[in-house]
């Protein structure tokens, strides 16, 4: 069974393109050039420079002494929460700004949930001098008040998304509708594995930097390339498709993916999509998510604003459908424990969203010779507030 | 024969209005469509309601998230138009995206329409691809017309394909855009309009999005053969309501 996408754009069952005919040349103008561009000399050349100029690649690969003491295993955490701008997102950001520059683009559009995604294109956008506008709900607009303050700074305009539950899914929908206003100047920087193919499929690549460093990085330290297990988040699922990618076909390292159960799988408040989810089609996407019988999407919930998305990317949907990789719901208390944990522990404080992975060693068992690479994708600094009210600090 | 095959043959510039099912009010999907009929309107679009809908602008996603809060789902539409047929004649056509119908069955759907008397659906997100490989024998076999879109930016070879395995009309989508009422057409609309025109397509073509008045919608059957209003006659029910529909219409024609 292969795990990467076939030539139609399908993950197994999931994937595709269900996209408005309006849509239809954008999306295929990206289909047919993203592989020859992201193949070219100057491209790489370009995109490995700014990676390790700019954003600070390669990012370190730290064994956590003390947390791996605590549950008697081997843990290391791929640092992402070091990359500029503080999460794994502007992997992503970079590479597709160099594709759209290529393209021959000069408006950038985006959609952002938490605001991490938004920063990290406005970031990209003010490196390269091209005009930004993030779509962002009303919703997260008041409750993510210093990230919006950051790209307005980075020179962004940020659109509030009026419309539905007024949160990530909405900005999504107005991101693809101002592209289909805007088909020939405008380049669409999706913030995750999801979307039309080839979206899943290029952002996994711009991402699958943080497995190829693992890689290198675990053969200077345990003399092998391949861990035991590869732990991430899972939203979208950006960053665990960036850390899972080169191992998909390595049988002998275990995936694990981490979904936030919000306040309980059962709760109605959660956002565990390989549990509540179906198949369907979301964002121009065939994969699964979270709806009614009827077909309407429904709002999740989780704490983590990242996480906080009713669909997952096709990839996932197939690595979870062939278990591939093992799927597993955290709730918000159990990852704000593990994020003070860790704090404590190492000094490192983690995103929300990456608190979720580290929630596992609760909930998992682990042999005391285990190798484990867990793929810390942010930092915690934006989820401060959340903190402080979490545990009345 | 198809009922909108047979309307494509009538010797006149057709008419046809968009509206959300379940809206203003859950029950007034039969009550409009037979005050558009009464009105003279020639096929009517009936919108199954989606959380999502992409390709909408601000009054149709409007009207379709209160649709849904009305209660509004295809089963309920279903049952609405149950017997819709005893008193309207002129074809029917559901736009809908695609999920809820992936969610209810396509085959489920595609019979269900046609036990009722639908003749055609039109979904926005269905890649034509996918439905000419997996959709196209169900839909045959239940009779029904699928509905293919074209923009200013389809190339003419995609635009020759698309009229090939069409059997009812194209929709022309007026330009790039969502959804959403204009008072008027420039001269890159005007372009396009001829240029398809003498494409000597073989099925007709509807035009659609940016339709609001007699001035656009003129203009628009210039050159194709219909107009479908959406947005504009939305607007007008949120605002005047069920009964004064044949005012909108006597205003367009």
């Amino acid at each position: 069974m292969s795990y990467f996408v076939d030539e139609n754009g399908y993950y197994g069952k999931f994937g595709g393109a269900y996209i408005p005919e309006m849509l239809y040349p954008n999306v295929e103008e990206l289909r047919q050039n993203y592989l020859k561009i992201m193949q070219e000399e100057s491209f790489k050349k370009e995109f490995d420079s700014l990676l390790k100029e700019y954003v600070g690649r390669p990012t370190p690969l730290y064994f956590a002494k003390r947390l791996s003491e605590k549950y008697n295993t081997k843990i290391y955490l791929k640092r992402e929460d070091l990359c500029h701008t503080g999460a794994h997102k502007v992997n992503n950001t970079i590479g597709q700004i160099l594709m759209a520059k290529k393209l021959g683009k000069n408006r950038i559009i985006a959609e952002t949930g938490a605001g991490q995604h938004g920063v990290a294109t406005a970031t990209v956008c003010a490196l390269m001098g091209m005009e930004c506008i993030v779509y962002m709900g009303e919703i997260d607009i008041a409750r993510q008040a210093p990230n919006v303050a950051r790209m307005k700074m980075l020179g962004a305009t940020v659109v509030p998304a009026l419309s539905g539950s007024r949160t990530l899914k909405d900005a999504t929908n107005e991101a693809i509708r101002d592209w289909i206003n805007n088909p020939v100047d405008t380049h669409y920087i999706i913030g995750s594995v999801v979307g039309p193919h080839p979206y899943p499929d290029m952002v996994a690549r711009f991402q699958s930097v943080i497995s190829e460093e693992i890689k290198w990085q675990l053969m200077e330290k345990e003399g092998k390339e391949n861990p035991d297990y590869v732990i991430a988040c899972v939203g979208g699922g950006s960053n665990a498709a960036g850390a899972f990618y080169h191992y998909l076909d390595e049988k002998e390292v275990g995936l694990i993916a981490v979904e936030a159960a919000g306040l309980g799988v059962d709760s109605g408040e959660s956002a565990a999509t390989s549990v509540l989810g179906n198949e369907g089609v979301i964002h121009g996407s065939k994969t699964l998510l979270m709806q009614t019988k009827d077909g309407q999407i429904t709002e999740p919930y989780s704490i983590s604003a990242g996480l906080d998305y009713p669909g997952v990317g096709p990839l996932h949907a197939h690595l979870c459908e062939s278990k591939r990789a093992e799927f597993v719901s955290i709730t918000d208390d159990e990852a704000m424990q593990a994020g003070l944990e860790l704090s404590e522990l190492e000094g490192i404080i983690p995103a929300i969203e990456s608190s979720h992975a580290l929630a596992i060693f609760k909930t998992k068992n682990f042999k005391k010779e285990d190798v484990i690479v867990l793929n810390l994708s942010g930092r915690g600094d934006k989820d401060l507030d959340t903190y402080i009210k979490y545990f009345k600090l | 024969m198809n009922r909108i095959n047979q309307k494509l043959q009538e010797d006149k510039k057709l008419l046809s209005i968009y509206f959300t099912a379940g809206y203003p009010q859950l029950n007034d999907t039969v009550s409009v469509i037979q005050n558009l009929e009464n009105s003279g309107v020639d096929f009517i679009e009936i919108g199954l309601p989606f959380s999502d809908p992409l390709a909408d602008g601000p009054t149709i996603q409007a009207s379709s998230t209160t649709a849904l809060d009305n209660g509004m789902t295809s089963e309920v539409l279903f049952s609405q138009l149950k017997d819709i047929r005893k008193t309207v004649t002129i074809p029917l056509i559901i736009m809908g995206y695609f999920n809820p119908i992936m969610q209810y069955g396509v085959e489920a759907f595609c019979k269900k329409c046609a036990e009722i008397g639908i003749d055609g659906l039109i979904i926005p997100d269905l890649p034509v691809l996918d439905y000419n490989e997996n959709y196209k024998a169900i839909f045959e076999k239940y009779g029904l017309i699928n509905v293919f879109l074209i923009t200013p930016q389809t190339s003419e070879e995609r635009i020759r394909f698309i009229d090939s395995i069409s059997n009812g009309f194209i929709y022309m989508v007026s330009s790039a855009g969502v959804t959403g009422a204009k008072n008027s057409f420039g001269n890159a609309q005007k372009d396009y309009f001829n240029r398809i025109a003498e494409m000597n397509l073989k099925v007709p073509q509807v035009i659609g999005f940016g339709i609001s008045n007699a001035a656009t919608f003129q203009m628009a059957t210039s050159k194709a053969k219909g107009a479908i209003i959406g947005s504009a006659f939305v607007k007008y029910l949120t605002e005047n309501g069920v009964n004064s529909i044949s005012k909108f219409i006597t205003e367009i024609r």
